[in-house]
């Protein structure tokens, strides 16, 4: 009997050997554990035995299934390695071919810009008011201290719908209908369309965007006006930004002034965009002239406040380096997918 | 405004460089346009003279000049130029110089024109003789003497100078941009009071008194009578007898040249001159051309005709004020004299006009005529009248000095009522409040000083009076603007306004983000076109005749008839943008715009028009179809909250392809179209294949979006699915079968879903085969066999009955 285990066990080893995969292993497996297998006969078998004997070659039997065991173990191990890394080389890759095709769509760059903007001001406390495109004279002129012979006011300037309505030519008109509407605080910006009769050309648009600011409450200065447009700028261009306020003049606001902000490109070096003075005009502000809150029927002695409004695609043209402001309108899908 | 600085200085000192000049100009309210340096790329160009002239002997056009250039020898230099004569005093460009150029009829070189020796058709020539304009010098500013030509100097200089040196050339000369709020700086002694306050120099007024007036008497020679004195404020004549008209020195040339003006002669050029010094227009009259000695100011006839200085016969309304003598209007007031009392060579006494003309009636007048001038273009602005005096004055003064005429003594004014500057009472606490500074009265005070203001009290309330120039300073804030700019925005503390608010925006607004970010998740880009558009856009889409879409606000002044109206719908800008794309071989475009659209208000038509959102998307290219819209508008709504949307078949709008076409709309209410391009549209917008469109209006969609989400548990009890094949009519569409099986089914029907139509060899001509997946789910408990069952046969019962479908094998 004890000669028949070691027979089994040998024959285990050497057909173990020979096996080249998970099957053949398994046959051996089969062959030897299996419900008829050589071994679980011999298992079977002693039944019939004396108990003395039977401890014995119980004894000589487990110790040839454990030993077997061990083996099929190990090999199932090594053969199933061996698949594996059979089973990777045939599914081997080549990773510098493109991935498929996931396109997320694009947000137009005047989207892209004035969203920035506004979560700019929000962040700020600031609301988003709106107004029409369609304006009223009074809106866009009158109420904003514009004289009567103003130039912008002129058809070659302001396109009409009627001598009383005009496409308006700035957000401004927004403020108009903010002060109408609400009691200071106010805290608003208004980004919208606006229209000039500019023939379309690299550099002008008849149509084109704004963001306007306004903002009135007690105690409102003009060092609040620096420190909220100097902070844009640093948020919008960089924390390095500096801010330069120059003295201007427009009807609705006094003191005016135009706000440069150091060239983002050179640092303030001077470089072909800011045209070597090392600074870029980027908005016209200023505190709300008195004539403007009182239309509103501020009380001007209790509330002052100030107002920007800057133009988007300039700001966008000068932020992504686009040298044709008619590309914004052409929708070119070229152009547009540079702005994922 | 040109500033050259050679002459702002003779009205206040500068004693910074021109980058700090032009710098603390900008921070104290003077925007530069541009600065420009003059004869700085001028090297070797030296005074020469003339001393014989002799025939070039191969051509007829040129002549050889013995030039003298202060050495012992003589230089030889051909030249074309017909304007040379023996003795002359001429620009020499040496061998070996450089000029700023450009060259006669040739284009500026970056850096200037390098001039070498040369020959020409033969002989040698060691140089150029030199023209204005080759010197660096606009054609419009060259004199008149010299403007063909070789600059002939009139007056003699050391020979061989450096050419620039002798003349004073090298010098910068700053264009500022002049606000309308300032038409006080539209002249050198406006520009020189900025100056002297910005850099606290003291102001020079120009030289105004007459040393050796004639004893002959203004009045004698005019009477003036103002019949309109609401346009003309003030009248001003003087007279010079004796005048010899002639060039001007070359210190007055100069003057002009630099500041834009062309020398003409002597009496143009002082007047021209004053009204720069001033910014006070000046106008000459022969006084032989003056009819009764009398210089009335009214309002032309209707219809009167009219020839101005230009030679133009111009057509006049009873509206335009006229400077008449006692027969005949002899100039347009303001805007330009009449041929009819000009200067001439021959002129001996001149009538000096120094008025001032109401603005807005210039303005009108010059409008109406087409007719701009230097002088009407300053009316408009507005002028001091109190500047009449002491520029006729000043035109006197310059006369005498350049001995061209004896000035008679006296002025003819016609002043009826004198203008005051307004003191205004400025606070000095709000001035501080204001700007967020805590700057003394004493400070604000000396700024106002500076500015040539009178101030009156040192206490809280400062009473200012300013000059009459400054017609903008009329009420606190004006005082507060200057008291910022002297001071400098650029020293005003920085600091963040000290309330707090909550941001929001409003829902239309929020649902217009959310739905750009929806569309673009799902690929789509976003494409932004023009409000307004061609009204023919309707036409090339095929709109019926009398749809609203044809109700378009029309823009009275429009560029062109492509943006003559406002968009009434998104679809043309749509299709262009598709068909520009097609045209640039881009394979495929999913894209969409959200923008306002514009239709007239026929309920209050005075009131604005209608102003709505529209949301249109456009695609074409691979995978592009119907019911990919769909799916697209259908995920749209999805995240928007918009349900229960149905879409019915259309075939009568001219959009789309008749039988692929669909209005969407929940309940009662359109929420738009959508389908298939109409092939000749398509071809319309060079879309050369399948592309698809909808439009929808925006402000619809915001009525039945809801946002709010709400947390519904996850089904505890297992599903059933039954998957059942129908065979139908062609004309069975799904969406009947799929509202039957709803309708059926009821409460435990979770979904019901199509996955397959079948056409072809298994199904009948006509027949069409329909699968779908249906879902049951009781949230309460497990659904059994049996009660699937029940509810599944009613459905397919149903069906059978009022679609007579047959349930086909699966």
């Amino acid at each position: 009997m004890q000669t028949q285990l070691n027979q089994i066990l040998q024959e285990a080893k050497e057909q173990l050997e020979k096996a080249k995969n998970l099957a053949e292993t398994d046959d051996v497996r089969i062959k030897v554990l299996g419900k008829k297998g050589q071994l679980t006969q011999i298992l079977r078998g002693m039944g019939k035995l004396a108990p003395e004997e039977k401890k014995e070659l119980g004894q000589a039997a487990n110790k040839v299934r454990n030993e077997i065991e061990a083996l099929l173990e190990e090999k199932m191990a090594q053969v199933k390695a061996a698949a594996k890394e059979a089973q990777f080389k045939l599914e081997k890759i080549d990773v510098t071919e493109p991935g498929r095709a996931m396109s997320l769509g694009v947000k137009h760059p005047i989207t892209i810009t004035i969203e920035e903007i506004s979560q700019i001001f929000m962040s700020m406390g600031y609301s988003i008011a709106e107004g029409p495109q369609v304006e009223s004279v009074f809106n866009a002129f009158d109420a904003l201290n514009s004289p009567p012979n103003h130039p912008s006011r002129d058809l070659t300037d302001t396109f009409y719908i009627t001598k009383d309505t005009v496409l308006r030519p700035h957000t401004s008109s927004v403020q108009i209908r903010t002060l109408l509407n609400q009691e200071p605080p106010i805290k608003v910006i208004a980004p919208g369309r606006c229209f000039r009769c500019d023939t379309p050309d690299a550099t002008h648009s008849p149509m084109f965007h704004q963001v306007e600011g306004l903002i009135v409450d007690e105690g409102i200065t003009m060092a609040d006006l620096k420190g909220t447009l100097d902070s844009m700028a640093k948020q919008l261009f960089g924390s390095s930004t500096k801010t330069k306020f120059r003295p201007h003049h427009f009807p609705f606001t006094e003191p005016s002034a135009e706000m440069d902000v150091s060239c983002f490109k050179c640092g303030g070096k001077g470089c072909r965009i800011c045209k070597g003075s090392g600074w870029i005009e980027i908005l016209g502000c200023g505190m709300v002239h008195p004539k403007v809150l009182a239309v509103g029927g501020i009380d001007t002695e209790k509330y002052t406040g100030f107002a920007f409004g800057m133009g988007v695609e300039r700001i966008a043209m000068l932020k992504y380096g686009v040298d044709d402001i008619r590309l914004f309108y052409e929708n070119d899908m070229r152009f547009i997918n540079q702005f994922k | 405004m040109l500033v050259p600085i050679e002459w702002l200085k003779d009205y206040t000192d500068v004693n910074v460089d021109i980058k700090e000049f032009c710098d603390r100009m900008i921070m104290s309210g003077s925007n530069l346009e541009t600065c420009e340096h003059f004869c700085e790329e001028m090297e070797n160009v030296v005074v020469g003279k003339i001393e014989k002239i002799e025939k070039h002997p191969d051509a007829n056009k040129l002549v050889v000049c013995m030039i003298n250039v202060g050495k012992e020898e003589p230089v030889q230099i051909v030249t074309g130029a017909p304007n040379v004569f023996e003795g002359a005093y001429v620009p020499v460009a040496l061998h070996k110089s450089r000029i700023p150029g450009p060259l006669h009829g040739k284009e500026k070189e970056e850096g200037g024109t390098k001039i070498t020796k040369n020959k020409l058709r033969g002989v040698e020539s060691f140089g150029m003789l030199c023209s204005a304009g080759e010197l660096g010098f606009d054609d419009k500013v060259v004199p008149v003497a010299h403007r063909e030509g070789i600059w002939i100097l009139e007056e003699e200089y050391p020979l061989g100078e450096d050419f620039a040196q002798a003349l004073g050339l090298k010098q910068a000369v700053v264009d500022f941009e002049i606000t309308p709020n300032r038409p006080d700086c539209l002249s050198m002694t406006g520009m020189a009071r900025e100056a002297a306050a910005t850099f606290g120099e003291t102001l020079r007024y120009p030289d105004t008194a007459c040393v050796s007036e004639s004893e002959q008497k203004a009045e004698d020679f005019i009477q003036v009578e103002i019949k309109e004195p609401e346009l003309c404020r003030r009248y001003a004549a003087r007279i010079v007898t004796d005048v010899k008209i002639g060039q001007s020195p070359w210190w007055l040339q100069k003057r002009l040249m630099y500041a834009g003006m062309r020398p003409i002669n002597n009496i143009v050029d002082i007047t021209n001159f004053v009204m720069l010094e001033f910014g006070q227009p000046i106008h000459a009259f022969d006084i032989r051309q003056i009819a009764d000695n009398r210089i009335l100011v009214e309002c032309a006839e209707e219809g009167e005709t009219f020839t101005t200085l230009d030679g133009t016969e111009r057509q006049l309304s009873k509206d335009m004020l006229l400077i008449k003598d006692g027969k005949r209007g002899v100039a347009i007031a303001g805007v330009m004299g009449g041929l009819n009392s000009e200067i001439e060579e021959d002129t001996t006494t001149i009538l000096v006009e120094s008025a001032n003309f109401n603005g807005d009636s210039v303005r009108a007048t010059s409008k109406n005529l087409g007719l701009r001038t230097e002088a009407s273009s300053r009316f408009e602005k507005g002028i001091d009248p109190n500047l009449c005096q002491a520029a006729a004055d000043r035109v006197c003064r310059l006369i005498e000095i350049l001995g061209c005429g004896k000035v008679a003594s006296g002025t003819v004014d016609v002043y009826p009522q004198e203008i005051k500057a307004p003191s205004v009472e400025v606070r000095v606490e709000r001035i501080n409040q204001v700007l967020g500074t805590q700057l003394p009265a004493s400070q604000m005070i000396d700024i106002f000083e500076k500015l040539e203001m009178k101030v009156e009290g040192t206490g809280s309330v400062l009473k200012v009076t300013p000059p009459t120039v400054r017609q903008d300073m009329l009420e606190e804030v004006d005082f507060i603007e200057e008291v910022a700019r002297m001071y400098g925005y650029d020293k005003l503390p920085v600091t963040l306004p000290k309330g707090n608010l909550e941001s929001g925006k409003s829902r239309e607004r929020g649902l217009v983000d959310l739905a750009r970010d929806t569309l673009c998740a799902m690929g789509l880009n976003e494409v932004q076109t023009y409000s307004f558009v061609s009204p023919k856009g309707v036409d090339d889409i095929r709109i019926a005749e009398d749809s609203w879409e044809r109700d378009f606000v029309k823009i009275l002044n429009p560029l062109g008839e492509e943006n003559s109206v406002m968009r009434t719908i998104l679809t043309p800008n749509m299709l262009e943008v598709l068909g520009r794309n097609y045209s640039r071989n881009i394979e495929k475009v999913m894209a969409f715009e959200i923008g306002s659209t514009f239709s007239t208000n026929f309920i209050r038509p005075e009131d604005l028009p209608d102003e709505q959102m529209g949301l249109a998307i456009g695609l074409y290219g691979k995978d592009a179809d119907f019911f990919l819209l769909k799916g697209i508008i259908e995920e749209l709504f999805e995240h928007l909250g918009v349900k229960d949307v149905s879409f019915t078949s259309e075939s009568e709008y001219g959009v789309y392809h008749p039988g692929r076409c669909a209005r969407i709309s929940v309940g009662d209410e359109e929420l738009g179209i959508m389908g298939e391009i109409y092939p000749d549209v398509a071809d319309k917008y060079g879309i050369g294949m399948r592309a698809y469109c909808c439009e929808m209006f925006f402000d619809s969609i915001v009525r039945h979006a809801n946002i709010e989400k709400a947390y519904e548990p996850l089904p505890k009890y297992p599903a059933t699915s039954r998957d059942i094949a129908l065979l139908v009519d062609e004309e069975v569409q799904v969406g009947q079968i799929e509202a039957i099986i709803k309708e059926e089914a009821g409460a435990i029907l979770e979904q019901v879903q199509l996955f397959d139509v079948y056409r072809g060899k298994q199904v009948t001509q006509g027949k069409k085969s329909a699968a779908f997946a249906l879902t049951y789910r009781d949230k309460n408990k497990t659904l059994t066999d049996e009660e699937v069952a029940k509810v599944h046969n009613k459905v397919l019962d149903a069906l059978k009955e009022k679609l007579n479908a047959v349930l086909r094998e699966m």
